[in-house]
Protein backbone atom coordinates (compact mmCIF):
# COMPACT_ATOMS: atom_id res chain seq x y z
CA UNK A 1 0.00 0.00 0.00
CA UNK A 2 1.34 3.38 -0.97
CA UNK A 3 2.07 5.99 1.71
CA UNK A 4 1.39 9.62 0.88
CA UNK A 5 4.34 11.97 1.25
CA UNK A 6 2.94 15.12 -0.29
CA UNK A 7 -0.70 16.06 -0.80
CA UNK A 8 -1.53 19.10 -2.89
CA UNK A 9 -5.14 20.29 -2.99
CA UNK A 10 -6.54 23.07 -5.15
CA UNK A 11 -3.23 24.91 -5.28
CA UNK A 12 -3.31 28.34 -6.91
CA UNK A 13 -0.50 30.89 -7.11
CA UNK A 14 -0.68 34.43 -8.45
CA UNK A 15 2.17 36.82 -9.23
CA UNK A 16 0.99 40.45 -9.15
CA UNK A 17 -2.48 39.46 -10.24
CA UNK A 18 -1.27 37.08 -12.96
CA UNK A 19 -2.25 33.46 -12.46
CA UNK A 20 0.79 31.16 -12.44
CA UNK A 21 -0.99 28.05 -11.18
CA UNK A 22 -4.68 27.30 -10.91
CA UNK A 23 -6.42 24.57 -8.94
CA UNK A 24 -3.67 21.93 -9.00
CA UNK A 25 -4.39 18.82 -6.94
CA UNK A 26 -2.13 15.78 -6.80
CA UNK A 27 -0.48 13.32 -4.41
CA UNK A 28 3.11 12.15 -4.32
CA UNK A 29 3.74 8.80 -2.62
CA UNK A 30 6.81 7.72 -0.71
CA UNK A 31 9.34 6.20 -3.14
CA UNK A 32 7.86 7.82 -6.25
CA UNK A 33 10.13 9.11 -8.99
CA UNK A 34 8.07 11.79 -10.67
CA UNK A 35 8.90 13.85 -13.72
CA UNK A 36 7.42 17.36 -13.87
CA UNK A 37 7.17 18.70 -17.40
CA UNK A 38 5.56 21.61 -19.21
CA UNK A 39 6.45 24.48 -21.48
CA UNK A 40 8.19 27.67 -20.30
CA UNK A 41 5.85 29.60 -18.01
CA UNK A 42 3.69 26.54 -17.38
CA UNK A 43 4.15 26.81 -13.61
CA UNK A 44 6.77 24.08 -12.99
CA UNK A 45 9.09 26.29 -10.96
CA UNK A 46 6.11 27.95 -9.26
CA UNK A 47 4.91 24.53 -8.07
CA UNK A 48 8.39 23.78 -6.71
CA UNK A 49 8.55 27.20 -5.01
CA UNK A 50 5.17 26.61 -3.41
CA UNK A 51 6.32 23.24 -2.05
CA UNK A 52 9.48 24.90 -0.73
CA UNK A 53 7.39 27.63 0.90
CA UNK A 54 8.95 30.42 -1.15
CA UNK A 55 5.73 31.85 -2.62
CA UNK A 56 2.34 32.57 -1.06
CA UNK A 57 -0.39 30.27 -2.31
CA UNK A 58 -4.07 29.44 -2.01
CA UNK A 59 -5.12 25.86 -1.33
CA UNK A 60 -3.29 23.33 0.80
CA UNK A 61 0.02 21.51 0.63
CA UNK A 62 0.59 18.83 3.24
CA UNK A 63 3.84 17.03 3.87
CA UNK A 64 3.28 13.74 5.70
CA UNK A 65 -0.21 14.96 6.57
CA UNK A 66 1.07 18.19 8.11
CA UNK A 67 0.11 21.44 6.43
CA UNK A 68 3.00 23.49 5.12
CA UNK A 69 1.31 26.53 6.62
CA UNK A 70 2.06 25.09 10.05
CA UNK A 71 5.53 23.69 9.62
CA UNK A 72 8.60 24.19 7.47
CA UNK A 73 9.33 21.19 5.31
CA UNK A 74 12.76 22.29 4.08
CA UNK A 75 14.38 20.05 6.71
CA UNK A 76 12.79 17.10 4.94
CA UNK A 77 13.34 18.28 1.39
CA UNK A 78 16.58 18.24 -0.58
CA UNK A 79 16.67 20.80 -3.38
CA UNK A 80 18.97 20.94 -6.35
CA UNK A 81 18.52 24.24 -8.21
CA UNK A 82 19.15 24.72 -11.90
CA UNK A 83 22.83 24.51 -12.87
CA UNK A 84 24.62 27.42 -11.28
CA UNK A 85 25.85 28.99 -14.49
CA UNK A 86 26.77 32.04 -12.40
CA UNK A 87 29.16 29.98 -10.28
CA UNK A 88 32.32 32.03 -9.94
CA UNK A 89 35.33 29.95 -11.02
CA UNK A 90 37.35 31.65 -8.29
CA UNK A 91 34.83 31.18 -5.48
CA UNK A 92 37.01 30.12 -2.54
CA UNK A 93 35.17 27.04 -1.37
CA UNK A 94 36.09 23.40 -1.43
CA UNK A 95 33.58 20.75 -2.43
CA UNK A 96 33.49 19.67 1.23
CA UNK A 97 32.53 23.19 2.39
CA UNK A 98 29.70 23.32 -0.16
CA UNK A 99 28.34 19.87 0.68
CA UNK A 100 28.36 20.40 4.44
CA UNK A 101 26.47 23.70 3.97
CA UNK A 102 23.46 21.49 3.21
CA UNK A 103 22.99 20.86 6.94
CA UNK A 104 22.44 24.56 7.73
CA UNK A 105 18.72 24.13 7.04
CA UNK A 106 18.41 21.93 10.09
CA UNK A 107 20.42 24.08 12.51
CA UNK A 108 19.36 26.76 14.92
CA UNK A 109 21.25 29.98 15.64
CA UNK A 110 24.12 30.10 16.42
CA UNK A 111 24.95 27.49 13.80
CA UNK A 112 28.09 25.45 14.14
CA UNK A 113 29.23 22.28 12.46
CA UNK A 114 29.89 19.07 14.32
CA UNK A 115 31.99 16.06 13.49
CA UNK A 116 28.75 14.23 12.61
CA UNK A 117 27.92 16.91 10.04
CA UNK A 118 31.25 16.38 8.28
CA UNK A 119 30.72 12.62 8.52
CA UNK A 120 27.32 13.03 6.84
CA UNK A 121 28.93 15.20 4.15
CA UNK A 122 31.56 12.56 3.42
CA UNK A 123 28.89 9.85 3.33
CA UNK A 124 26.83 11.84 0.81
CA UNK A 125 29.94 12.42 -1.30
CA UNK A 126 30.86 8.78 -1.04
CA UNK A 127 27.40 7.67 -2.25
CA UNK A 128 27.80 9.94 -5.27
CA UNK A 129 31.37 8.82 -5.94
CA UNK A 130 32.97 12.21 -5.37
CA UNK A 131 34.70 11.65 -2.02
CA UNK A 132 38.07 12.19 -3.70
CA UNK A 133 36.98 15.71 -4.71
CA UNK A 134 36.36 16.82 -1.10
CA UNK A 135 39.27 19.26 -0.92
CA UNK A 136 39.12 20.48 -4.50
CA UNK A 137 37.93 24.00 -5.23
CA UNK A 138 34.32 23.90 -6.47
CA UNK A 139 34.99 26.30 -9.35
CA UNK A 140 37.76 24.10 -10.71
CA UNK A 141 35.54 21.02 -11.08
CA UNK A 142 33.84 19.98 -14.32
CA UNK A 143 30.14 20.75 -14.81
CA UNK A 144 29.14 17.16 -14.04
CA UNK A 145 31.29 17.06 -10.89
CA UNK A 146 29.88 20.40 -9.70
CA UNK A 147 26.35 19.12 -10.18
CA UNK A 148 27.13 16.01 -8.14
CA UNK A 149 28.61 18.21 -5.39
CA UNK A 150 25.37 20.21 -5.34
CA UNK A 151 23.39 16.96 -5.30
CA UNK A 152 25.45 15.80 -2.31
CA UNK A 153 24.60 19.13 -0.62
CA UNK A 154 20.90 18.40 -1.21
CA UNK A 155 21.28 14.92 0.26
CA UNK A 156 23.49 15.62 3.26
CA UNK A 157 20.59 16.07 5.69
CA UNK A 158 18.93 12.83 4.52
CA UNK A 159 15.80 14.37 2.97
CA UNK A 160 12.70 12.33 2.23
CA UNK A 161 11.89 14.29 -0.90
CA UNK A 162 14.50 15.34 -3.45
CA UNK A 163 13.51 18.12 -5.85
CA UNK A 164 15.70 18.49 -8.93
CA UNK A 165 15.03 21.64 -10.95
CA UNK A 166 16.26 21.09 -14.50
CA UNK A 167 19.48 19.64 -13.12
CA UNK A 168 21.17 18.60 -16.35
CA UNK A 169 20.56 21.62 -18.56
CA UNK A 170 24.23 22.53 -18.85
CA UNK A 171 25.69 19.03 -18.84
CA UNK A 172 27.10 17.02 -21.72
CA UNK A 173 25.27 13.76 -22.61
CA UNK A 174 27.73 11.55 -20.71
CA UNK A 175 27.55 13.62 -17.52
CA UNK A 176 23.77 13.69 -17.92
CA UNK A 177 23.59 9.88 -18.03
CA UNK A 178 25.88 9.56 -15.00
CA UNK A 179 23.78 12.08 -13.10
CA UNK A 180 20.45 10.39 -13.88
CA UNK A 181 21.86 6.95 -13.04
CA UNK A 182 22.96 8.29 -9.65
CA UNK A 183 19.51 9.73 -8.94
CA UNK A 184 17.87 6.49 -10.04
CA UNK A 185 20.10 4.58 -7.63
CA UNK A 186 19.17 6.97 -4.80
CA UNK A 187 15.49 6.37 -5.56
CA UNK A 188 15.68 2.60 -5.86
CA UNK A 189 18.32 1.73 -3.29
CA UNK A 190 17.94 4.52 -0.73
CA UNK A 191 14.19 5.03 -1.10
CA UNK A 192 14.43 8.78 -1.71
CA UNK A 193 11.30 10.21 -3.35
CA UNK A 194 12.28 12.26 -6.40
CA UNK A 195 10.53 15.14 -8.16
CA UNK A 196 12.43 15.90 -11.36
CA UNK A 197 11.60 19.14 -13.18
CA UNK A 198 12.63 18.91 -16.80
CA UNK A 199 11.81 19.97 -20.34
CA UNK A 200 13.31 16.70 -21.44
CA UNK A 201 10.33 14.33 -21.66
CA UNK A 202 12.65 11.61 -22.98
CA UNK A 203 14.70 11.58 -19.76
CA UNK A 204 11.55 11.65 -17.66
CA UNK A 205 10.22 8.65 -19.58
CA UNK A 206 13.48 6.81 -19.15
CA UNK A 207 13.86 7.27 -15.41
CA UNK A 208 10.61 8.45 -13.80
CA UNK A 209 7.78 6.17 -12.75
CA UNK A 210 5.12 8.89 -13.04
CA UNK A 211 4.73 12.12 -14.89
CA UNK A 212 3.08 15.46 -14.22
CA UNK A 213 2.35 17.77 -17.14
CA UNK A 214 1.47 21.35 -16.25
CA UNK A 215 0.13 24.25 -18.22
CA UNK A 216 -0.76 26.58 -15.35
CA UNK A 217 -3.14 23.81 -14.38
CA UNK A 218 -2.73 20.08 -14.15
CA UNK A 219 -2.98 18.71 -17.70
CA UNK A 220 -1.83 15.17 -16.95
CA UNK A 221 -0.73 13.03 -14.00
CA UNK A 222 -0.04 9.34 -14.40
CA UNK A 223 2.53 6.86 -15.58
CA UNK A 224 4.67 7.54 -18.64
CA UNK A 225 2.95 4.72 -20.52
CA UNK A 226 -0.41 6.36 -19.80
CA UNK A 227 1.03 9.67 -20.95
CA UNK A 228 2.08 8.15 -24.26
CA UNK A 229 -1.35 6.68 -24.85
CA UNK A 230 -3.37 9.54 -23.45
CA UNK A 231 -5.98 10.88 -25.83
CA UNK A 232 -6.17 13.92 -23.57
CA UNK A 233 -2.52 14.69 -24.34
CA UNK A 234 -3.06 14.12 -28.05
CA UNK A 235 -5.92 16.62 -27.89
CA UNK A 236 -3.75 18.96 -25.84
CA UNK A 237 -0.86 18.96 -28.29
CA UNK A 238 -3.32 19.36 -31.17
CA UNK A 239 -4.04 17.64 -34.44
CA UNK A 240 -0.96 16.72 -36.41
CA UNK A 241 1.16 16.43 -33.24
CA UNK A 242 2.17 12.97 -32.10
CA UNK A 243 3.73 11.72 -28.90
CA UNK A 244 6.31 9.14 -29.89
CA UNK A 245 7.34 6.99 -26.95
CA UNK A 246 9.87 4.21 -27.05
CA UNK A 247 11.20 2.06 -24.29
CA UNK A 248 14.86 2.40 -23.31
CA UNK A 249 16.53 -0.83 -22.35
CA UNK B 1 68.83 44.52 -3.70
CA UNK B 2 69.25 44.82 0.09
CA UNK B 3 69.56 48.21 1.80
CA UNK B 4 72.92 49.07 3.38
CA UNK B 5 73.16 48.07 7.03
CA UNK B 6 73.45 51.64 8.37
CA UNK B 7 70.33 52.69 6.44
CA UNK B 8 68.43 49.71 7.88
CA UNK B 9 69.50 50.61 11.40
CA UNK B 10 68.43 54.21 10.83
CA UNK B 11 65.00 53.10 9.62
CA UNK B 12 64.49 50.76 12.58
CA UNK B 13 65.57 53.49 15.01
CA UNK B 14 63.10 55.86 13.44
CA UNK B 15 60.31 53.27 13.67
CA UNK B 16 61.21 52.56 17.28
CA UNK B 17 61.11 56.27 18.07
CA UNK B 18 57.77 56.68 16.34
CA UNK B 19 56.22 54.08 18.59
CA UNK B 20 56.80 56.33 21.59
CA UNK B 21 54.30 58.84 20.22
CA UNK B 22 50.74 58.40 21.38
CA UNK B 23 49.33 59.44 17.99
CA UNK B 24 51.32 56.67 16.26
CA UNK B 25 50.15 54.11 18.81
CA UNK B 26 46.54 55.24 18.30
CA UNK B 27 46.97 55.08 14.52
CA UNK B 28 48.30 51.53 14.63
CA UNK B 29 45.62 50.26 17.00
CA UNK B 30 42.76 51.94 15.14
CA UNK B 31 44.21 51.01 11.77
CA UNK B 32 44.67 47.34 12.61
CA UNK B 33 41.17 46.93 14.00
CA UNK B 34 39.70 48.87 11.10
CA UNK B 35 41.63 46.72 8.63
CA UNK B 36 40.42 43.53 10.29
CA UNK B 37 36.78 44.60 10.18
CA UNK B 38 37.02 45.82 6.57
CA UNK B 39 38.73 42.67 5.35
CA UNK B 40 36.22 40.31 6.99
CA UNK B 41 33.31 42.18 5.44
CA UNK B 42 35.27 42.61 2.23
CA UNK B 43 35.37 38.89 1.42
CA UNK B 44 31.56 38.67 1.53
CA UNK B 45 30.99 41.97 -0.26
CA UNK B 46 33.49 41.28 -3.06
CA UNK B 47 32.11 37.80 -3.72
CA UNK B 48 28.56 39.12 -3.76
CA UNK B 49 29.49 41.78 -6.35
CA UNK B 50 29.01 44.52 -3.79
CA UNK B 51 32.66 45.60 -3.90
CA UNK B 52 31.86 49.21 -4.60
CA UNK B 53 29.43 49.56 -1.71
CA UNK B 54 32.34 50.99 0.29
CA UNK B 55 32.98 53.56 -2.41
CA UNK B 56 29.32 54.49 -2.69
CA UNK B 57 28.79 54.81 1.05
CA UNK B 58 32.04 56.74 1.40
CA UNK B 59 30.68 59.26 -1.09
CA UNK B 60 27.51 59.51 0.95
CA UNK B 61 29.59 60.02 4.06
CA UNK B 62 31.31 62.90 2.24
CA UNK B 63 27.89 64.56 2.10
CA UNK B 64 27.10 63.72 5.72
CA UNK B 65 30.45 65.16 6.86
CA UNK B 66 29.60 68.32 4.93
CA UNK B 67 26.23 68.41 6.71
CA UNK B 68 27.94 67.94 10.07
CA UNK B 69 30.47 70.70 9.38
CA UNK B 70 27.66 72.99 8.27
CA UNK B 71 25.76 72.29 11.50
CA UNK B 72 28.96 72.42 13.54
CA UNK B 73 28.22 68.90 14.79
CA UNK B 74 30.45 65.84 15.29
CA UNK B 75 30.82 64.29 11.78
CA UNK B 76 30.69 60.75 13.14
CA UNK B 77 27.42 61.38 15.00
CA UNK B 78 25.74 62.73 11.86
CA UNK B 79 27.33 60.23 9.48
CA UNK B 80 26.54 56.92 11.18
CA UNK B 81 22.71 57.10 10.96
CA UNK B 82 22.64 58.77 7.55
CA UNK B 83 25.12 56.40 5.91
CA UNK B 84 23.33 53.43 7.50
CA UNK B 85 20.10 54.71 5.97
CA UNK B 86 21.79 55.12 2.58
CA UNK B 87 23.08 51.53 2.77
CA UNK B 88 19.54 50.27 3.33
CA UNK B 89 18.35 52.35 0.38
CA UNK B 90 21.00 50.69 -1.84
CA UNK B 91 19.86 47.25 -0.70
CA UNK B 92 16.18 48.08 -1.09
CA UNK B 93 16.73 49.41 -4.62
CA UNK B 94 18.70 46.33 -5.68
CA UNK B 95 16.14 43.95 -4.15
CA UNK B 96 12.87 45.60 -5.05
CA UNK B 97 13.29 48.20 -7.77
CA UNK B 98 14.42 47.44 -11.29
CA UNK B 99 17.91 48.61 -10.41
CA UNK B 100 20.93 46.31 -10.36
CA UNK B 101 23.20 46.39 -7.30
CA UNK B 102 26.03 48.28 -9.02
CA UNK B 103 23.62 50.83 -10.48
CA UNK B 104 22.00 51.32 -7.06
CA UNK B 105 25.44 52.01 -5.58
CA UNK B 106 26.22 54.44 -8.42
CA UNK B 107 22.94 56.22 -7.88
CA UNK B 108 23.42 56.72 -4.15
CA UNK B 109 27.11 57.50 -4.66
CA UNK B 110 26.56 60.29 -7.19
CA UNK B 111 23.77 61.69 -5.06
CA UNK B 112 26.14 61.77 -2.06
CA UNK B 113 28.92 63.55 -3.93
CA UNK B 114 26.54 66.06 -5.50
CA UNK B 115 24.91 66.81 -2.15
CA UNK B 116 28.31 67.21 -0.49
CA UNK B 117 29.54 69.62 -3.14
CA UNK B 118 26.35 71.70 -2.96
CA UNK B 119 26.52 71.90 0.84
CA UNK B 120 30.24 72.75 0.76
CA UNK B 121 29.70 75.51 -1.82
CA UNK B 122 26.71 76.87 0.11
CA UNK B 123 28.89 77.00 3.20
CA UNK B 124 31.53 79.03 1.35
CA UNK B 125 33.54 76.46 -0.56
CA UNK B 126 35.69 73.51 0.47
CA UNK B 127 37.49 74.09 3.70
CA UNK B 128 40.43 72.22 5.22
CA UNK B 129 38.21 70.06 7.47
CA UNK B 130 36.21 68.63 4.59
CA UNK B 131 39.37 68.13 2.55
CA UNK B 132 40.90 66.07 5.36
CA UNK B 133 37.92 63.69 5.14
CA UNK B 134 38.50 63.25 1.43
CA UNK B 135 41.95 61.75 1.95
CA UNK B 136 41.90 60.92 5.64
CA UNK B 137 44.65 61.13 8.23
CA UNK B 138 45.15 58.10 10.39
CA UNK B 139 47.74 59.92 12.47
CA UNK B 140 45.09 62.32 13.75
CA UNK B 141 42.58 59.82 15.14
CA UNK B 142 41.32 60.66 18.60
CA UNK B 143 41.06 58.27 21.56
CA UNK B 144 37.28 58.23 21.14
CA UNK B 145 37.67 57.21 17.50
CA UNK B 146 40.12 54.48 18.50
CA UNK B 147 37.60 53.03 20.96
CA UNK B 148 34.80 53.32 18.43
CA UNK B 149 36.91 51.57 15.82
CA UNK B 150 37.79 48.76 18.24
CA UNK B 151 34.13 48.39 19.19
CA UNK B 152 32.82 48.34 15.62
CA UNK B 153 35.55 46.02 14.38
CA UNK B 154 34.96 43.56 17.21
CA UNK B 155 31.26 43.73 16.39
CA UNK B 156 32.06 42.88 12.76
CA UNK B 157 34.25 39.96 13.81
CA UNK B 158 31.59 38.74 16.27
CA UNK B 159 28.73 39.00 13.77
CA UNK B 160 30.67 37.40 10.91
CA UNK B 161 31.64 34.57 13.26
CA UNK B 162 28.11 34.01 14.59
CA UNK B 163 26.55 34.27 11.13
CA UNK B 164 29.48 32.70 9.29
CA UNK B 165 27.55 29.71 7.96
CA UNK B 166 24.56 31.81 6.90
CA UNK B 167 26.84 34.36 5.22
CA UNK B 168 28.75 31.60 3.45
CA UNK B 169 25.55 30.00 2.23
CA UNK B 170 24.09 33.29 0.99
CA UNK B 171 27.34 34.30 -0.68
CA UNK B 172 27.66 30.98 -2.49
CA UNK B 173 24.03 30.52 -3.54
CA UNK B 174 21.42 33.00 -2.31
CA UNK B 175 18.44 31.08 -3.69
CA UNK B 176 19.50 27.85 -2.01
CA UNK B 177 20.14 29.72 1.23
CA UNK B 178 16.57 30.96 1.13
CA UNK B 179 15.29 27.44 0.52
CA UNK B 180 17.36 26.29 3.50
CA UNK B 181 15.34 28.60 5.70
CA UNK B 182 18.07 31.21 6.14
CA UNK B 183 16.59 34.67 6.61
CA UNK B 184 18.45 36.12 3.63
CA UNK B 185 16.97 39.62 3.85
CA UNK B 186 17.80 39.96 7.54
CA UNK B 187 21.38 38.74 7.09
CA UNK B 188 21.84 41.03 4.06
CA UNK B 189 20.71 44.01 6.13
CA UNK B 190 23.05 43.14 8.97
CA UNK B 191 25.95 42.85 6.51
CA UNK B 192 25.24 46.16 4.81
CA UNK B 193 24.70 48.02 8.08
CA UNK B 194 28.06 46.78 9.34
CA UNK B 195 29.61 47.94 6.08
CA UNK B 196 28.12 51.40 6.58
CA UNK B 197 29.49 51.62 10.13
CA UNK B 198 32.96 50.57 9.09
CA UNK B 199 32.96 52.99 6.14
CA UNK B 200 32.07 55.94 8.36
CA UNK B 201 34.98 55.14 10.67
CA UNK B 202 37.23 54.32 7.71
CA UNK B 203 36.96 57.73 6.11
CA UNK B 204 38.90 59.21 9.01
CA UNK B 205 41.71 56.74 8.43
CA UNK B 206 42.15 56.55 4.68
CA UNK B 207 39.53 59.06 3.60
CA UNK B 208 36.43 59.02 1.46
CA UNK B 209 38.38 58.41 -1.72
CA UNK B 210 40.28 55.37 -0.49
CA UNK B 211 38.13 53.63 2.13
CA UNK B 212 36.74 51.06 -0.30
CA UNK B 213 40.30 49.91 -0.98
CA UNK B 214 40.46 48.59 2.60
CA UNK B 215 37.37 46.53 1.85
CA UNK B 216 38.31 45.36 -1.64
CA UNK B 217 42.09 44.91 -1.84
CA UNK B 218 42.79 42.48 1.04
CA UNK B 219 39.84 40.33 -0.10
CA UNK B 220 40.87 40.11 -3.74
CA UNK B 221 44.51 39.54 -2.79
CA UNK B 222 43.53 36.57 -0.61
CA UNK B 223 41.14 35.29 -3.29
CA UNK B 224 44.08 34.98 -5.69
CA UNK B 225 45.77 32.24 -3.71
CA UNK B 226 43.33 30.68 -1.25
CA UNK B 227 41.16 27.66 -2.01
CA UNK B 228 38.83 27.56 1.00
CA UNK B 229 36.52 30.19 2.44
CA UNK B 230 37.85 30.32 5.99
CA UNK B 231 41.45 30.48 4.78
CA UNK B 232 40.51 33.34 2.45
CA UNK B 233 39.01 35.31 5.32
CA UNK B 234 42.03 34.65 7.52
CA UNK B 235 44.53 35.68 4.84
CA UNK B 236 42.51 38.79 3.95
CA UNK B 237 42.71 39.77 7.63
CA UNK B 238 46.48 39.20 7.68
CA UNK B 239 47.00 41.25 4.49
CA UNK B 240 44.83 44.07 5.80
CA UNK B 241 46.52 44.32 9.21
CA UNK B 242 50.01 43.99 7.69
CA UNK B 243 49.23 46.72 5.15
CA UNK B 244 48.25 49.12 7.92
CA UNK B 245 51.36 48.43 10.00
CA UNK B 246 53.76 48.54 7.05
CA UNK B 247 51.89 51.52 5.56
CA UNK B 248 51.99 53.62 8.73
CA UNK B 249 55.71 53.02 9.33
CA UNK B 250 56.56 53.60 5.67
CA UNK B 251 54.58 56.83 5.58
CA UNK B 252 56.26 57.94 8.82
CA UNK B 253 59.78 57.19 7.57
CA UNK B 254 59.30 58.54 4.04
CA UNK B 255 56.92 61.34 5.07
CA UNK B 256 54.22 60.13 2.67
CA UNK B 257 50.46 60.51 3.22
CA UNK B 258 49.48 57.57 5.44
CA UNK B 259 46.16 56.62 3.80
CA UNK B 260 47.62 56.49 0.31
CA UNK B 261 50.66 54.53 1.56
CA UNK B 262 48.41 51.91 3.20
CA UNK B 263 46.58 51.52 -0.08
CA UNK B 264 49.86 51.18 -2.01
CA UNK B 265 51.06 48.45 0.37
CA UNK B 266 47.73 46.68 -0.13
CA UNK B 267 48.22 46.97 -3.85
CA UNK B 268 51.68 45.44 -3.43
CA UNK B 269 50.11 42.46 -1.63
CA UNK B 270 47.69 42.06 -4.52
CA UNK B 271 50.49 42.04 -7.12
CA UNK B 272 52.44 39.55 -4.99
CA UNK B 273 49.40 37.26 -4.63
CA UNK B 274 48.62 37.52 -8.32
CA UNK B 275 52.15 36.48 -9.28
CA UNK B 276 52.25 33.74 -6.63
CA UNK B 277 48.97 32.30 -7.93
CA UNK B 278 50.55 31.91 -11.37
CA UNK B 279 53.35 29.87 -9.78
CA UNK B 280 50.98 27.75 -7.67
CA UNK B 281 48.76 26.82 -10.64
Amino acid sequence: MSVKLLEIRDLSVQYRGVEALNGVSLDIDVGDYIGLAGTNGSGKTTLVKAILGLVPFAGTISFQSRSLREFVATKHIGYLPQKMSFLDQRFPATAKEVVVSGVFCCKKFPKYLTRDDYKAAFQAMDILGIADLANRMIGRLSGGQQQRVLLARALVHSPQLLILDEPTEALDPQSRETFYSTVERLNKENGVTVLLVSHDIGSIGKYASKMIYLDRELVFYGTFEEFCKSSKMTDYFGAGQHIICHKHQ
Amino acid sequence: MALPKDVMIEIFTEIQESLQYAFVQRAIIAGCFMALGCSFLGVFLVLRRFSLIGDGLAHVSFATVAVALLLDAQPIVVSIPLVALASLVVLHLSENARVHGDAAIGLVSSFGIALGVIIASTAGGFNVDLFSYLFGNILSVSSLEVWLTIGISLLVVLVTTLFYHDLFSITFDEDYAQVSGIKVKVVNRILILLASLIVVLGIKIVGTMLVSSLIILPAISALQIMRSFKATMALAGVFAVASVIVGIFTSYVLNYPSGATIVMVNFGFFVGSFVLDRFIR
